[in-house]
This record gives C-alpha cells, structure tokens and sequence, in this order.
C-alpha cells in the first residue's frame, strides 16, 4: 500500500509538471491575444504589392500591436491585392485617411502593415476602407534600380 | 442443462494437429467426477497440449470436447469465460504474477471477478493460503520463493474462487522429495475436502500411482492404456510396461534415427 | 526469387493486418479500463511518465543550450542573434520536442513495455490470466498503452520548455542576448497554431510509441532471445514511423 501511495504521487507531480509546461507554452511563447472576432471591426485596403504579407500578421501604430491581417486576396477586376484587417474595437479614433504600409520587421523579418496617423475628423469603423496604402518594397525591383541607376550614372561620366 | 453423467469432462474422438505433425488422432478420455484423473505419457506427446484443448484455449481439429455436456468449442466468449471460472490451473511453473505479493496474487481473481470488500478478500486468501500452509508468505514477492513454494502459492491461486475442476500441468517437475510430497497431500485432500474434481498431467509414475484414482496413458496420439495405477502395472502391453517401469529402450528407441553406425564410423556413408 | 519476394510482401502485409486489427482491439478495449480501472492506467503512467522525466529533462536542457549556441552563431552571421529565441522555439516546439522526446521515450519506456510483456508472455503469466478468465489484453496491454499515451504529451512539453529556458540560460546569460528580446521575438513569431501542431505530433507520436511497445512484447517469441529481440525491434521500428509520421504532419500544416 505504501508503494501505490508514492506512484500515485509520482504520477501525480508527473502530470502536474507536464500540464504546467502546456500551459507556459502556450500562454508565453504565443501572441498572448489573438484579436476574437467579437470586440474587432473589419477595415480593408488595397495594395499593388503585397510582398510576403501573411495572415494573422500584425498591424500596428505607433509601434504598437493593434489588430492583425484577416485576409490577403486578389481582386482579379482591379488587379490589386485586398487586405483585410481586425483591428481592436477599443482603437475606434483612427482618422480615415490614414497611411498603411508594408515594412519588414528587422532585417529578414516578417512582414507586418504599419499604420500613420492621417488628419481627418471622421474615424474608421467596421467596413471603411483604408485609401492611402503603400505596397511593399520588393528587394529585387530596388535592386535592379540601384543597378539602372548605377549604369545610367556611370554612362554619364 | 447437464446431463446428469459421471463424467465430467468428456473427450470424444479427438483430431489435432500441429502443422504437419499429428498430435491427437481419435482420441477418447473422460474424467470422472469426485475423482482424481491422471493423464500420463512420455515428453511430447502432448499432454499440455490436452489441457489446452479441453480449456479452449486450443480448438480441436475434429471431435468433441464435452465439458458437463456442453461442448467448449461451440461456446461464445462470455460463456467461455464463464466456464473458465470453474476451472482452477495450476501451471508448470507457477506462472505467478511477477509484480505483485503471494497475497495480491491469491487475490487477483477475486479482485477481477467479484465485487468483495477487501476484509471478505482477506479472509478467502488468508484460508486458501492456510491450506496450503503458507498464510505466513502472504507479504513475499515470486521471486523470493522457492519453486516447490510458488507453485503452493499457484495452488492456493487456482483454488480462491472455488472452481470444481482443478487442473494440475505437470506439478512434480524439478521438486525435492519433501515438496513433491506436500503437493501429492494436497492434491489428495483438496479433492476430497471439496468434492471436486481433478485433473492431472504428468509423467511421474511414483507420485501418480500416490494419488490417482484413474490413469489414462497417451502414446502415439491415442491412449495406449487405462484405468487403476494398479491396473496399468499389471499391464502386458510393451508401450505401458516400458513407461510405467521406466526402462531405457522399447517401443519408445533408445536410438534416435541416425543411418548406419558402421557406415557412419568407417566414412562410407559420406560420398 | 520472385517468389520469395512475393512471400515476404504477403507475410509484411499479414503482418500489418494482424498490428491494424490489435490495434482496434485496444481502442475498443480503452473506454472500459479508462472509467473503471483508472488506477491501472495510472500506475502505467507513472512507469512510462514519471519515471522518464528525468532524462527529458536532462536532455531537454542540453538540446535547448545547443540550439542557443548553434542559432546564436549561425545568426550572428545576419546580425540577427536577437531571433535567436525563436529559431530556439520553432525548434523545440515544433520538430525537437515530439521527436526527440518520442525517440527518448521509445528508448526508455517503449523497451521496458516490451520486455516486460514478452517476459509474461514467456513465464505463461498471460495464459494463466487467460485461464482465470481475465482478458490479459484489458488487463495487461491497454492500460500500459493508454499509460503511454497520457504521458507522451506531456513529457514533449516538459522538453520544450526545458529547452527553452536552457537556450535562455546560453543565449541570454552566456552570449549577452537581450532578454526582452528573445522572449518578446519568441511571442511575436509563435502562435497557437504552431503550439498544437507539436502537441498533436506528441500525441501522434505517443500513440505509435506504445502500440508498437505493447504490440512487440505480446508477439515476442517466448525465450529470452525472443525478448532481446523485440525490444530492439521496439525502438527501431517506433524511431523510424514516428520519422515519417513527422515527415507526414509537417507536410500536411504546411
């Protein structure tokens, strides 16, 4: 009887230890909120380029993590790219002519849309569509200008 | 339900193989009840393999096993394991549970079957331990006993539910005198204390003759003689004579088929 | 010789059956046990759970420090060591945890389900069982399946997080990384998804390790080579499945 005792306490801190490393993993390692459909509202906007910009990549302002990308699809009417973002219901004082760009996080990062402030009165609510947007820059294309560039000056030497 | 017979288990015309070797061919053997049967036979001629027919483990190829009249190959899984409850099997070796104490051992059927609180528990275990006479092993290990202990242990295992067949494989093997002859003791008492019936395999003459009420000798796949341990000594036949006295050479050879021993020795054989 | 080819290809796939329908049995034996003779499946927790978590642990910290020192110097090159946390946790979470735990596992306790039961096979123990009309299957081989099935999760995430926190202890305390930065790179780049892709390899994996365990040692052939034998088999034959189980999920998430 002894014995069943300590298995059963074995067992027991066994199962404890494995459950409190679930729970670390999955409540520190991951993006903590993850932006539930309810408290959110939908705004969409239109790229040219899109780059590598992924669902569920962040949107932030001012550096800060407001809401993430829903969806990335192609518009085959216009030709360009649509994103939609949730962005946190509690930020509903975001000037509709605010500016959304692709950036890269760090050097080789992911990518995520940074959103700057515009100077409008009128707010974005659920549904109104972001004018301003840059595409992302493409490292080839930039490349390939430095190059053109290059030549074209050098030409002109 | 059970026809009211003296037998009972009753083997009828009994076919079985082992792959190509044929084991049994019309075999007969009926064990009475109350009695205590012996079933005799030189090494490999599937004596175990009996045991195995007659508790379904094994299904026969033709014929019949009756047990109380109802034939066991026929029966469906809860009904076989109903049937095994009566049986009590006592193993070559014990075959105790390794992990667990004699006490937790003699217990486990109980545990398994019945709902019995463990003060009803440890009484049964503490009697079927008595009669066998190791109520004071009860904490041991398996691996602390010696064999003739373990197989006491097994004993008093097989008995806890009360079954009224008990199956004894090959029980003597590798015992020193004094354990050989607590086991003929209890086997003895056990039978007749109970009213039970019991089933013995095994190919020690002395202990049988000791014991038995009624042998059956299998050689061959077919019982080659049977009856009284008495009758069986008295017996003219060259098969029974030669097992039941123990001589070297007879119909079972001394000489493994081998070719020619001049041949072999002089190297003419290899060409 | 083809007809040798042809024996053999029949006799794997009997073989394979023959695991299928064990397999089966087991499942449908697991809802009794689990409800009625919990203590059972505890106990077996303890042997296949309990008693490895030493060496997960161990092992968990020294492949997290490796990860540290071989993400902190390959990054180094991009200057981007701050990443090191998460190329640590995409690591360990997703690929390093499961396997190495399940290979650990099937090292540890895969070998010892086996023999044991290949030993009770051997010593006619199952037979007596069956004799006293006990299911050895439901007695013996489901709860030391369902053991290991419990366990195996949990002993991927103790890995992981072992790990974690031994690429911390090289990354952040030895190398200088900036401890907000790797935490804070490891939350930003991770999610839930990633997080139950290694939980449900873990269990995938836990499944594979004790069925071929058990399955080993009630086939074993009753002698102590026999035994030998199918606890090697046991860890062969679990490293190389759960290897292309591994292979098979990562494809199908991504």
């Amino acid at each position: 009887m002894q014995q069943t005792r300590a298995v059963e306490l074995g067992t027991g801190l066994f199962v404890l230890l494995g459950v409190g490393a679930l729970f670390f993993l999955t409540t520190q390692t991951t993006g903590g909120n993850d932006f539930s459909a309810s408290d959110t509202f939908e705004v969409p906007a239109r790229f040219e380029n899109v780059g590598s910009l992924k669902r569920r990549a962040p949107v932030s302002m001012a550096g800060v993590t407001i809401g993430r990308i829903a969806t990335v699809e192609f518009d085959p009417a216009s030709l360009e790219a649509v994103v939609v973002f949730i962005i946190d219901s509690r930020y509903d004082q975001i000037p509709d002519d605010s500016d959304a760009s692709i950036l890269t996080a760090g050097l080789l990062g992911s990518q995520y849309i940074a959103l700057q402030a515009g100077g409008s009165e009128t707010y974005l609510e659920n549904g109104s569509e972001i004018m301003f947007t840059q595409s992302a820059i493409v490292l080839e294309n930039l490349i390939g200008k430095y190059l053109f560039n290059r030549e074209s000056g050098a030409e002109d030497e | 339900m059970a026809a009211a017979t003296n037998s009972v288990i009753e083997v009828r015309n009994l076919d079985f193989s082992r792959g190509a070797r044929r084991i049994f061919k019309n075999l007969n053997v009926t064990i009475e009840r109350g009695k205590v049967t012996a079933i005799m036979g030189p090494s490999g001629t599937g004596k175990t393999t009996l045991l195995r027919l007659i508790t379904r483990q094994l299904i026969p190829d033709r014929g019949q096993i009756l047990v109380d009249g109802v034939d066991v190959a026929k029966l469906s899984q809860a009904q076989l394991y109903q049937l095994r409850q009566r049986f009590g099997m006592l193993f070559q070796n014990g075959a105790l549970l390794t992990d667990m104490s004699v006490f937790e051992n003699v217990a486990f059927p109980l545990r398994e079957h019945t709902r019995l609180t463990n003060r009803l528990i440890r009484h049964v275990v503490l009697t079927k331990l008595h009669a066998v006479g190791l109520r004071g092993a009860a904490d041991m290990m398996p691996a602390e006993l010696s064999g003739g202990m373990a197989r006491r242990v097994a004993l008093a295992r097989a008995m806890v539910m009360d079954p009224d067949i008990l199956i004894y494989d090959e029980p003597f093997v590798g015992l020193d005198p004094i354990s050989m002859g607590v086991i003929v003791r209890l086997v003895r008492r056990m039978n007749d204390a109970l009213g039970i019936s019991s089933v013995l395999v095994s190919h020690d003459v002395k202990e049988i003759s000791a014991v038995a009420d009624c042998s059956f000798l299998i050689s061959d796949g077919r019982v080659a003689a049977s009856g009284s341990p008495d009758e069986l000594r008295s017996e003219s036949s060259d098969v029974v004579r030669q097992f039941m006295h123990g001589m070297a050479d007879g119909p079972v050879a001394f000489h493994f088929e081998a070719p020619d021993y001049a041949e072999q020795l002089l190297g003419r054989d290899v060409d | 010789m083809f007809r040798e080819i042809y024996y053999t290809i029949l006799e794997f796939l009997r073989t394979f059956g023959a695991f299928q329908l064990f397999f089966l049995r087991l499942l449908q034996h697991s809802p009794s046990i689990l409800f009625r003779r919990f203590g059972l499946v505890v106990k077996q927790v303890h042997n296949a759970g309990a008693l490895s978590i030493v060496i997960i642990m161990v092992c968990g910290l020294f492949v997290g420090g490796v990860l540290g020192l071989q993400g902190y110097s390959n990054l180094a090159r991009f200057n981007a060591e701050d990443s090191v946390g998460t190329f640590a946790a995409f690591a360990l979470i997703k690929e390093l945890g499961p396997v190495i735990t399940a290979l650990l596992f099937a090292g540890r306790a895969g070998t010892a389900l086996a023999s044991e039961i290949g030993l009770m096979k051997a010593t006619d123990q199952l037979s007596a069982m069956e004799m006293m009309a006990v299911n050895p299957l439901s007695r013996v081989l489901v709860p030391r399946f369902l053991g290991g099935i419990i366990s195996m999760p949990l002993l991927a995430a103790v890995f992981s997080t072992i790990g974690l926190f031994g690429a911390h202890l090289v990354g952040v305390s030895l190398l200088g990384v900036d401890v907000g930065a790797f935490w804070q790179q490891i939350q930003q780049s991770l999610d839930l998804a990633d997080v139950f892709e290694g939980v449900v390899k873990s269990v995938v994996f836990g499944v594979l390790a004790s069925l071929l365990a058990v399955w080993e040692g009630y086939n074993a052939i009753p002698t102590a080579e026999g035994v030998g034998r199918a606890t090697t088999r046991t860890v062969v034959i679990t490293a190389i499945a759960v290897l292309f189980f591994d292979f098979i999920i990562t494809a199908i998430v991504l």
